[in-house]
């Protein structure tokens, strides 16, 4: 088994409060308290922080709001790729393995751990400390490759998901939007409010039903 | 192989039209019946803790292991098909209740002429006039022969809407180009939406008809004919691709199953994967199956009913080698043919202001069918019919609906600029829904794959697809349709037109797969005959929407149901009495 490897975030980096989900217990904090310290499933703690800062050149943080950093977006990744997903256990993947038309879409063998893992060696371990502008540049360069519209796709994933899937930290994510979240019902207001944004305060799976989900990356890979 | 206790009637597969056929034959006969299903059974109460958009509108956690099972593709015969490795633009369903757990719910009566298209369409154009690789048929059964059986399948369902065409007389707020019905809706319309209320205002200035879509997710409570009661629908915008955790959709498990489990004479065996149909001598004795611990069966039966869905009801008779493959070239053959996919697609339109779509339900909406059929179609330009164009209130969830921006609005599609406009536009996007009727044609068909097997290693389905000429002309007439409807709703539209893409098998366009084995009242065209009793198999019966010709342009699961029961009257009535080809 490997070493456990963690990532350390600076708690302020996350915007107020939080409700995390971390090793299926939920916890909250406050932005003040110092560093958070997550175990990671799947990266090392270096390929965490390249990914990390890949994922937050595609939704950046900046004056119109939080991005992938403080929704935590690299830890939904690294649950993901550790998972059956990860792992392509929902994916047809029998040979032979032909090129095709782009009406078929993704027909390659390798799965979404090794397209990660390649990646970071194509962005280089460094990328983390490149300046910005190079980061950017780098990304642009690969951008139509499957390693790409897979980082792009997730970081939207992991920004917006539920947060018992590990991003949309503190809720972040549905914040930014106004999305309230898998309420009961809207039975009183689907015909109201027409014209005027209606946005009630979000809330999580987790939060509304008062148990564990049982979010699909936990399932043995 | 272990050998089973021999039962009187074995339906294959646990959906839709599976568990309405149990449920007649049960009730209405003393037969002892079995349904095998491949998947496992879930109810009401595990679905809330599925609301959550990740694992189960993207992740598709409620369809069929596609790492098992899946079909490859190809446009035309002259190609080598590839596998669709990942979903897709169908989405089987597995499990109890099939892909009527996770439906949207869509509730459609087809045309009166859909049942008659050939005749139809030769006495319009005259033969010469149609094109020359068209392959739609009659069905052998009738639009009025069905409407009982309709009628029947809604009070199962309860659905909701408003009548436009009650015994001919004419209603304002209904569908008036609907087929005549004997009967007002069970539950009236659904509430609407914001942005279907200013679609429903701005059809109905510009002259057209907006009608409220009928809707399997209940508008009020509401108690069956059978007695099986459920809650009305609170719109929380978990629907399509999702169980309902409140048990307002009408799916399979909450309106079927809770009568099926009061009978004795009724079982249902989960995690049973049927692999063949075994006959002999013209006659089905049973099927084989492999459980979910990889043992195998042997299950003597009576009668089969072969009620999987579309693609594995074929596939399954290929397998079995039941009935003559159907040869694309020489147009001899039947089984495989016919295979059509209803022509979807999305127009997006753009507002300047909020219009709250997290909030919604599956068949929330208004449309309009002025156009649907050939109404105000002249054919004179190719088009020969279209269909309907709606506005769904269906809920926007978080990841699917960011990003949704006018074209231009960005030059890249991440980082700041593309993240400003995203927020900028989020919440201000709807989009029309187009719904095309697929004509069949000669080339589009279903067989085997030579190369690509399923985790047994039995070949895999192939599908032959590809749009024609009609179908793009459909999508164009639909654009210009959405040019008019968009300005008058004070909403700009994607200006960028409806591609004429081949087809693919990428973007999610409806689990509306039909034909393969397909009805009729001539042996050499159709698979079954217009009871949906296998022409050489008179006691092998496949049914669901593998036996249409063609797609309407509505959603195939009422008329799916619809014709079950005309079956399961056919065979109830007739054949059990005298166990013989009825036709």
């Amino acid at each position: 088994m490997r070493r456990r490897e963690f990532l350390t975030i600076p708690a302020s980096a996350l915007g107020g409060t939080l409700l995390y989900t971390l090793a299926r217990e939920p916890f909250r904090l406050q932005a003040q308290d110092g560093n958070v310290k997550v175990q990671l499933r799947f990266f090392t703690a270096a390929e965490a922080r390249v990914i990390a800062a890949a994922c937050e050149r595609i939704i950046p943080s900046d004056a119109n709001g939080p991005g992938a950093k403080e929704a935590g977006v690299v830890i939904y990744i690294d649950r993901q790729l550790a998972g059956p997903y990860g792992a392509d256990k929902y994916r047809y993947t029998q040979g032979p393995f032909a090129d095709s038309t782009p009406e078929h879409g993704y027909q390659g063998k390798e799965n979404p751990r090794e397209a990660y893992h390649q990646g970071i060696v194509g962005l280089g371990n460094n990328f983390d400390e490149i300046p910005v502008e190079e980061q950017i540049h780098k990304l642009q360069s690969i951008e139509k490759t499957h390693f790409f519209q897979l980082l792009r796709t997730h970081t939207i994933e992991g920004m917006f998901c539920d947060p018992m899937h590990g991003g949309n930290a503190g809720l972040i994510g549905w914040q930014l939007i106004g999305y309230p979240g898998p309420r009961m019902s809207y039975k009183a207001d689907i015909d109201q409010h027409f014209g005027t944004a209606w946005r009630p305060k979000p809330a999580g799976l987790e939060q509304i039903m008062g148990r564990p989900g049982q979010p699909w990356e936990d399932e043995k890979a | 192989m272990t050998n089973l206790k021999p039962v009187d009637v074995l339906i294959v597969g646990g959906g839709w039209t599976g568990l309405a056929m149990a449920k007649e034959l049960v009730t209405r006969t003393s037969l002892n019946v079995l349904a095998l299903e491949r998947g496992g059974l879930k109810t009401t109460p595990d679905y809330a803790m599925d609301m959550d958009e990740l694992d189960y509108n993207i992740r598709l956690r409620m369809m069929q292991n596609i790492a098992e099972e899946t079909v490859t593709h190809r446009h035309s015969p002259q190609e080598t098909a590839v596998p669709v490795r990942q979903y897709g633009s169908f989405h089987p369903g597995t499990g109890v209740g099939g892909a009527g757990e996770h439906w949207t719910g869509m509730c459609f009566r087809f045309l009166p002429d859909v049942f008659t298209l050939r005749t139809h369409l030769t006495e319009k154009h005259g033969a010469a006039r149609l094109p020359a690789e068209l392959a739609v048929a009659d069905w052998g059964v009738t639009y009025d022969q069905l409407e009982p059986h309709y009628w029947y399948a809604e009070q199962m369902m309860g659905v909701s809407g408003k009548a436009g065409n009650l015994r001919g007389k004419l209603i304002d707020g209904g569908n008036i180009f609907e087929s005549p019905r004997s009967h007002e809706y069970p539950t009236p319309p659904m509430k609407n939406s914001y942005a279907s209320s200013m679609f429903e205002e701005a059809t109905r200035k510009l002259g057209y008809h907006p009608y409220p879509t009928p809707a399997a997710n209940l508008s009020v409570n509401f108690t069956n004919p059978d007695g099986v009661s459920r809650a009305a629908c609170a719109y929380c915008g978990y629907c399509s691709r999702f169980g309902c955790m409140i048990g307002a959709k009408s799916q399979p498990t909450n309106t079927l199953l809770p009568v099926l489990r009061k009978h004795k004479s009724f079982q249902l065996r989960t995690g049973s994967w049927v692999r063949r149909i075994v006959h002999e001598n013209g006659r089905a004795t049973g099927v084989q199956f492999t459980d979910a611990g990889g043992e195998e069966f042997f299950q003597p039966a009576e009668t089969v009913v072969l009620a999987s869905f579309t693609l594995n009801n074929s596939r399954l008779l290929y397998l079995s080698k039941i009935g003559t493959p159907y040869d694309p070239v020489s147009g001899k053959g039947t089984l495989g043919r016919n295979l059509t996919h209803q022509v979807e697609g999305a127009i997006r339109i753009f507002f300047d202001k909020p219009l709250n779509a997290f909030m919604g339900a599956g068949s929330l909406g208004s449309r309009i069918s002025d156009f649907d059929g050939d109404n105000g179609i002249t054919g004179s330009d190719g088009l020969l019919r279209y269909g309907m164009l709606s506005l769904n209130g269906n809920g926007d969830l978080p990841i699917g609906a960011f990003g949704a921006i006018p074209p231009g609005a960005s030059k890249s599609n991440w980082g700041g600029d593309w993240k400003a406009a995203s927020l900028q536009w989020h919440d201000r996007v709807s989009q029309f829904n187009i719904y095309g009727e697929h004509m069949a044609y000669r080339q589009n068909h279903m067989d085997l794959d030579p190369t690509y097997t399923d985790k047994f290693g039995d070949p895999l389905l192939r599908f032959t697809l590809d749009w024609t000429e009609h179908e793009h002309k459909q999508r164009e007439f639909a654009y210009d349709l959405a040019t008019k409807i968009a300005p008058a709703m004070g909403a700009k539209i994607d200006p960028t037109r409806m591609s004429r893409a081949r087809y693919n098998v990428i973007s999610y366009q409806s689990t509306h797969i039909q034909g393969g084995a397909i009805m009729g009242a001539e042996p050499q065209s159709s698979v079954v005959n217009p009871y949906l009793q296998h022409w050489d198999v008179p006691n092998l019966w496949v049914i669901g929407a593998s036996s249409f010709p063609q797609t309407a342009s509505g959603n195939p699961t009422l008329t799916a149901l619809a014709l079950t029961y005309w079956s399961a009257d056919a065979m109830i009535g007739k054949y059990l009495k005298h166990p013989g080809r009825l036709a």
